[in-house]
C-alpha cells in the first residue's frame, strides 16, 4: 500500500468522501430514518456484512445519542441467497445475527455501504423472507452508484455517485480497514 | 515347416565376442535351422541379407513363466496371440503355467497347449505341469505321465496358488528327482494373506488396503531351500519380490543346495507407491514392494543369486481391471516390454551388461527349464533362435496395445528405452523390422 | 481429484477452517422456521450408497435437501448392482442423468477414486472400505470445536483444534474413521494418539502423525477428547483378540475410566455403538457424550461441504473469493 498525501490513503484513486463527510452523512441518514419511521418506533437494522455492519452500528448509536432510543441492530448475510453462484466460486459465509425480539412485524431497515446492480439487496429480501416476516423493509446505503439490473431502489443514500461501470468504488471503514475514506479507482481488478 | 531360406545378418555386434571372444561387429548366417558360421566377412549367395548395423545379437530369450490362458480363458490371451507377443519381445521360448481350465494336470491338456504352440508358430511353447491335482494343494498330479507325455514336462508349478502343504512339497521335490524335473514355488503363505490386496507397508495402511506381508513370501522360500536340501531335488522359486527372499536364496546356494530363482520385470522397476490412485493395473502377485527391494533384487539379479528373468505375463480383459481394487485380477503383462524394462532397470543402471542380459533372459532360464536347444551361444553349430535388438532405439512411451489380446500393462505411458528389431526361430524369423513376421 | 472431497489429506488447515466456520454459520438454521435455503437450487445430488448406511445416507439426504438441492438415493440391494453391474456402468448412468454430486459409501477401498474418473460432477466419499470417512471426520473436528472451543457469536470463528488432545480408541486397523480423524485433527493442530492393542494397528502407523500407546489407562488422565471407534465382533475369530471381555476389560470405556478423565473431557462415538462392549451403557448416556450431537453436527458439517464443493471451491483452495 502507497502512502498519499491526501487524507485518505491507501489504495490508488480519486477521494470522494472523506472521514467528515461520511459523519455528516450518516448523522442525515439517521436524522431521516427518525422522521419516516415516526421515531424509530419498531425499526431494526440489519447490516449485511461485511461493511453494512459497521455502518449499521454506527446508525444505531447515532440515533441513540439523537433520540436516547436503543434501535436493535444486527447482521444478515446473503451469500446463500446470491443468484450468482454458479458464475462465482463459493465464498465463506457472514455472520447473521438476529437481534432478539426477530424481525416478525418490524420495521427492518437493511444497511450496505454500497448499492450497485440491486442483486445483493434482492438477496437480502429472499433471505429476510425465510428468517419471518417484517411489517416493512428499507433500504439504507452510504453510496448509491447507479446501473441497476433489479428494480431495487434506496430509501436513504448517503452520497449519489455515478460511476462508469469500468470504475471500482472502495468503502473504507474504521473498524475494518483503519480509517474512513469512499474511493474510485479505474479498473482495479 | 517353411522353406528356409538363408540370412546373413551383417554388422551385428555379440556381447560376450561370440566366436571371438571380442565384442566387435560380425556377422551372423543362417542357413536350415542352425547358426551355420560367425565371422567378419562372411558370405553366402542366395542368402537374404538383414544389415544389422548398431544391433546387438542375444540368443533367443527364454521365458520360465507365462501364463497364455488358452484352454479356458481365451477371452484374454490365447496361445497365438500369446506367442505372437512373445515373439515381438524377442522370446523364442516359453514355458506356459498350468493354471489353465482345465488345469494343465494331465499329460492330455499338457499336450494340447503343446500343440497350439507349435501350429502358431510363433515361439516354441514348453507346458509347465501342476504339481497337484486341480491346484488345490491335496494331491500330486500325475507328474511322471506329463513327463513322458509329448510335451515333456520338466517344471511343474501350481503357480497362482503356493504348494502350501510342507508334506506335499516334500514328496513333490522328491518324486520328480526320477526325471530330472523341477518343481517352480509360487511363495505365499496362504493364512497370512487371506484376502490380501497390496505389499504390507506405509502404501497400505494409508489406502485402507489389506497388506501382504513380505515374511508370507519368505518363510516358504526358507522352508523350500531347506525341503530341497534335505532331499537333494531341484527347488526354482518363482517370481522373487522381496529383499529378504533375495538374502534368503544367497544363503541357500552358499551352502551349495540345488536352488535357482527368478524376477519379474516388473519387480525390477516399479514400487507400491503406485498404487495410490488405486489403479488395479498395478494390482499383482506377489504385490509391487518397496524401493529397497527392487534395489536389492537388482543386486541379486547382478551377481547371479536371482538367475534369471521371467514375466510372469497375466493378460486380463479390460472388466477384471476396469474395477473397484479388491474386485480386480492380480496381474500384469509383460512379453512385449521384458527386454526394454530390464535395459533401464540393469543395464541403463550399469548393474548388468549385455553378455549378463543373454545369461539371464537366455542361458540360464533354458537351463533351469531342462529346455534342450535354447539358450544356446551364438557359435557355429548352434540352434537358429536369436534375437536382435538396438539398444540405442530412442526411448518411446509404451502404449497398451500390441500383439497380446491384453491391456493391462503397468508400463503404459512410461518411456522405455530399446527397441526388439528381429526374432529368428529355428533360423526363420518370426519377428522382422519389430512386426510380427 | 480437486473438485473432490475423497480423502481428509486433500484438506489444507485453511480448508478444514472453513468449512467448519461455514458450518458454524449454517448451524443456526436448525432454529429457523425455515430450515432451508435456496443456494443448491436446480443441482442434482445422487447418494450412490453400496452398503447399508441409514444413518449416513440420511444425514447427506437431509444437508442437500436443506439447501434445495434435488436428491436421488440410490442403493445397492435390489438394483442393478445386486445384478452384477459394475461401478463404471453405474458411474456412467449418473453421469447421463445428470448428477452434479455423487455422494457415495462403498465397500472397497478407493471405490471413490475410481468413481472420480468417470463422472463430471463432484464425488464426496462417503465412506470407502477401510480407506477413510472425511465428512466423518469434519463433523468430529466441528464437534470438539464447538464443545471445547465455543460456539455462537463468542465462537472459535477461524479456530481450528490447537492444544487439543484426542485419543482415538479400539480398532484402528480397520478404521476409516480413525485414518481420515488422524489426518484432519492433525492438519487443524490437534494432538491424536492411538490406543488400541498391536494387532489393531497398521505396522505403518509409525509413520502417520500421531502418538500410539498400548496402554489406554495411561491416556486417560490427559485426553481433553476420547473417541471410541466400534469393534467388529468377527475379529475375534481373526485372532485379533482372545475375547470381547479381555478387549473390554483392556479397552473399554467404562464409568471408572470415564471418572478418571478431566472434568472438561468429551466422549464421542461414530457409531452405531456397541453398548457394553467398547463404551459403557451410562458413559454413551453421559453428559460427556457428544453422541447425539454428532447427528445433528453431521447435517450442518455435509452442508457446509456441499455448498463449497458444488460451488466451485476446488481443496486444497490457496484463497477464498470475498
Amino acid at each position: 500500500m502507497c502512502a498519499a498525501s491526501s487524507p485518505v490513503a491507501g489504495r490508488d484513486g480519486v477521494a470522494v468522501l472523506d472521514a467528515e463527510e461520511i459523519r455528516r452523512a450518516l448523522t442525515r441518514i439517521a436524522h431521516e430514518i427518525l422522521e419516516r419511521t415516526h421515531g424509530g418506533d419498531g425499526v431494526i437494522l440489519l447490516g449485511i456484512p461485511t461493511r453494512g455492519v459497521p455502518l449499521a452500528r454506527r446508525l444505531a448509536a447515532r440515533i441513540g445519542e439523537f433520540e436516547g432510543l436503543d434501535v436493535p441492530c444486527g447482521s444478515l448475510d446473503v451469500t446463500m441467497h446470491r443468484d450468482d453462484l454458479r458464475l462465482h466460486p463459493a465464498r465463506a459465509l457472514g455472520r447473521t445475527e438476529l437481534p432478539p425480539g426477530g424481525v416478525d412485524a418490524k420495521t427492518v431497515v437493511l444497511v450496505d455501504d454500497v448499492l450497485y446492480s440491486g442483486r445483493t439487496v434482492r438477496a437480502a429480501l429472499d433471505a429476510l423472507n425465510d428468517l419471518g416476516r417484517p411489517r416493512a423493509v428499507q433500504l439504507a446505503v452510504l453510496v448509491d452508484r447507479g446501473h441497476r439490473e433489479l428494480p431495487i431502489r434506496p430509501d436513504y443514500v448517503g452520497k449519489n455517485l455515478p460511476t462508469s461501470q469500468r470504475e471500482v468504488v472502495h468503502v473504507l471503514l474504521a473498524e475494518v480497514d483503519g480509517q474512513d475514506g469512499v474511493m474510485i479507482s479505474d479498473g482495479g481488478r | 515347416m517353411t522353406d528356409h531360406d538363408s540370412w546373413l545378418i551383417k554388422g551385428v555386434t555379440i556381447p560376450g565376442g561370440g566366436e571371438q571372444g571380442r565384442e566387435e561387429q560380425t556377422s551372423i548366417l543362417l542357413t536350415g535351422e542352425s547358426v551355420a558360421a560367425v565371422g567378419p566377412d562372411l558370405d553366402h549367395p542366395g542368402a537374404r541379407i538383414l544389415d544389422a548395423g548398431g544391433l546387438i545379437a542375444l540368443p533367443g530369450l527364454v521365458d520360465l513363466h507365462t501364463h497364455l490362458r488358452e484352454p479356458g480363458r481365451e477371452d484374454a490371451e490365447t496361445v497365438e496371440t500369446g506367442t505372437a507377443a512373445a515373439a515381438l519381445g524377442g522370446y523364442t521360448a516359453v514355458h506356459a503355467m498350468a493354471n489353465t481350465d482345465p488345469v494343465a494336470d494331465t499329460a492330455g491338456v499338457v499336450e494340447q497347449v503343446w500343440r497350439l504352440g507349435r501350429a502358431a508358430g510363433h515361439c516354441d511353447v514348453q507346458p509347465v505341469g501342476a504339481v497337484t491335482v486341480g491346484l488345490a494343494g491335496a494331491r500330486l498330479a500325475e507328474l511322471g505321465t506329463m513327463a513322458d507325455s509329448a510335451a515333456r514336462v520338466r517344471l511343474f508349478s501350481d503357480d497362482g496358488r503356493c504348494v502350501s502343504d510342507p508334506l506335499l512339497m516334500r514328496r513333490a521335490l522328491e518324486y520328480v528327482k526320477a526325471f530330472d524335473g523341477v518343481i517352480a514355488q509360487h511363495a505365499q503363505d496362504p493364512r497370512l494373506t487371506e484376502g490380501a490386496q497390496l505389499n504390507e507397508g506405509e502404501m497400505s495402511a494409508r489406502l485402507g488396503l489389506a497388506g501382504w506381508p513380505a515374511v508370507a513370501e519368505e518363510a516358504i522360500i526358507a522352508r523350500d531351500c531347506l525341503l530341497a536340501a534335505h532331499v537333494s531335488s531341484a527347488l526354482h522359486v518363482c517370481h522373487v519380490s522381496t529383499a529378504g527372499s533375495a538374502e534368503i536364496i544367497r544363503w541357500a546356494k552358499s551352502k551349495g543346495w540345488p536352488v535357482t530363482a527368478e524376477v519379474t520385470p516388473h519387480h525390477l522397476l516399479l514400487t507400491d507407491e503406485l498404487a495410490a490412485g488405486y489403479d488395479p493395473v498395478f494390482k499383482v502377485n506377489p504385490p509391487l514392494r518397496t524401493k529397497a527391494d527392487v534395489t536389492e533384487l537388482r543386486r541379486a539379479l547382478a551377481d547371479g543369486t536371482i538367475d534369471c528373468v521371467a514375466t510372469d505375463h497375466a493378460p486380463h480383459p479390460v472388466e477384471a481391471k476396469e474395477t473397484e481394487w479388491a474386485e480386480a485380477a492380480f496381474g500384469m503383462t509383460g512379453l512385449e516390454t521384458a527386454l526394454r524394462v530390464v535395459h533401464r532397470a540393469m543395464v541403463d543402471t550399469g548393474l548388468l551388461d549385455w553378455a549378463g542380459v543373454a545369461d539371464r533372459m537366455s542361458v540360464r532360464p533354458a537351463r533351469i527349464g531342462r529346455l534342450t536347444g535354447h539358450g544356446t551361444p551364438l557359435t557355429a553349430g548352434a540352434p537358429g533362435h536369436l534375437t536382435l535388438y538396438d539398444p540405442a532405439a530412442p526411448a518411446e512411451a509404451v502404449t497398451p496395445a500390441g500383439a497380446s489380446k491384453s491391456r493391462n500393462t503397468p508400463f503404459a505411458g512410461m518411456e522405455l528405452p530399446g527397441r526388439v528389431v528381429a526374432t529368428f526361430l529355428r533360423g526363420v524369423p518370426t519377428v522382422l523390422d519389430g512386426k510380427l513376421a | 481429484m480437486k473438485r473432490h472431497l475423497i480423502s481428509a489429506a486433500d484438506l489444507s488447515r485453511a480448508d478444514a477452517v472453513l468449512i467448519l466456520d461455514t458450518a458454524e454459520e449454517l448451524a443456526s438454521l436448525a432454529d429457523r422456521p425455515i430450515k432451508k435455503l435456496p443456494t443448491l437450487r436446480g443441482r442434482t445430488v445422487v447418494n450412490l450408497f453400496y452398503e447399508d448406511s441409514t444413518r449416513t445416507r440420511i444425514s447427506f439426504e437431509a444437508a442437500a435437501k436443506r439447501l434445495s438441492a434435488d436428491v436421488i438415493n440410490f442403493s445397492a440391494k435390489g438394483s442393478s448392482v445386486a445384478k452384477g453391474e459394475s461401478l463404471k456402468d453405474t458411474a456412467l448412468t449418473l453421469e447421463a442423468m445428470g448428477a452434479d454430486a455423487v455422494v457415495i459409501r462403498h465397500g472397497a477401498s478407493g471405490a471413490a477414486h475410481r468413481l472420480a474418473e468417470w463422472v463430471q460432477g463432484s464425488v464426496l466419499n462417503a465412506g470407502d472400505g477401510t480407506h477413510e470417512h472425511p465428512t466423518q471426520a469434519l463433523l468430529d473436528a466441528f464437534t470438539i470445536r464447538r464443545r471445547l472451543r465455543g460456539t455462537g457469536p463468542s465462537g472459535a470463528r477461524g479456530a481450528g483444534l490447537d492444544g487439543l488432545r484426542v485419543t482415538i480408541v479400539g480398532d484402528v486397523l480397520h478404521s476409516r474413521v480413525a485414518r481420515s480423524n488422524v489426518l484432519l485433527l492433525s492438519t487443524l493442530g490437534a494432538e491424536v494418539t492411538l490406543a488400541a492393542p498391536p494387532t489393531l494397528l497398521p505396522l505403518a502407523v509409525g509413520s502417520w502423525p500421531c502418538a500410539v500407546s498400548y496402554d489406554l489407562d495411561s491416556e486417560l488422565a490427559k485426553s481433553d477428547v476420547v473417541m471410541m471407534l466400534r469393534v467388529q465382533q468377527e475379529r475375534m475369530t481373526a485372532a485379533y483378540f482372545p475375547s470381547v471381555r479381555e478387549y473390554s476389560r483392556r479397552y473399554g470405556l467404562d464409568a471408572a475410566r470415564m471418572a478418571r478423565l478431566p472434568g472438561h473431557a468429551i466422549v464421542m462415538h461414530p457409531g452405531p455403538m456397541n453398548r457394553g462392549v467398547e463404551i459403557a451403557a451410562e458413559v454413551a448416556d453421559s453428559v460427556r457424550s457428544t453422541i447425539v450431537e454428532q447427528v445433528a453436527n453431521g447435517v450442518t458439517t455435509r452442508m457446509a461441504v456441499l455448498y463449497l464443493l458444488l460451488g466451485g471451491m476446488e481443496f486444497p483452495a490457496t484463497g477464498v473469493a470475498q
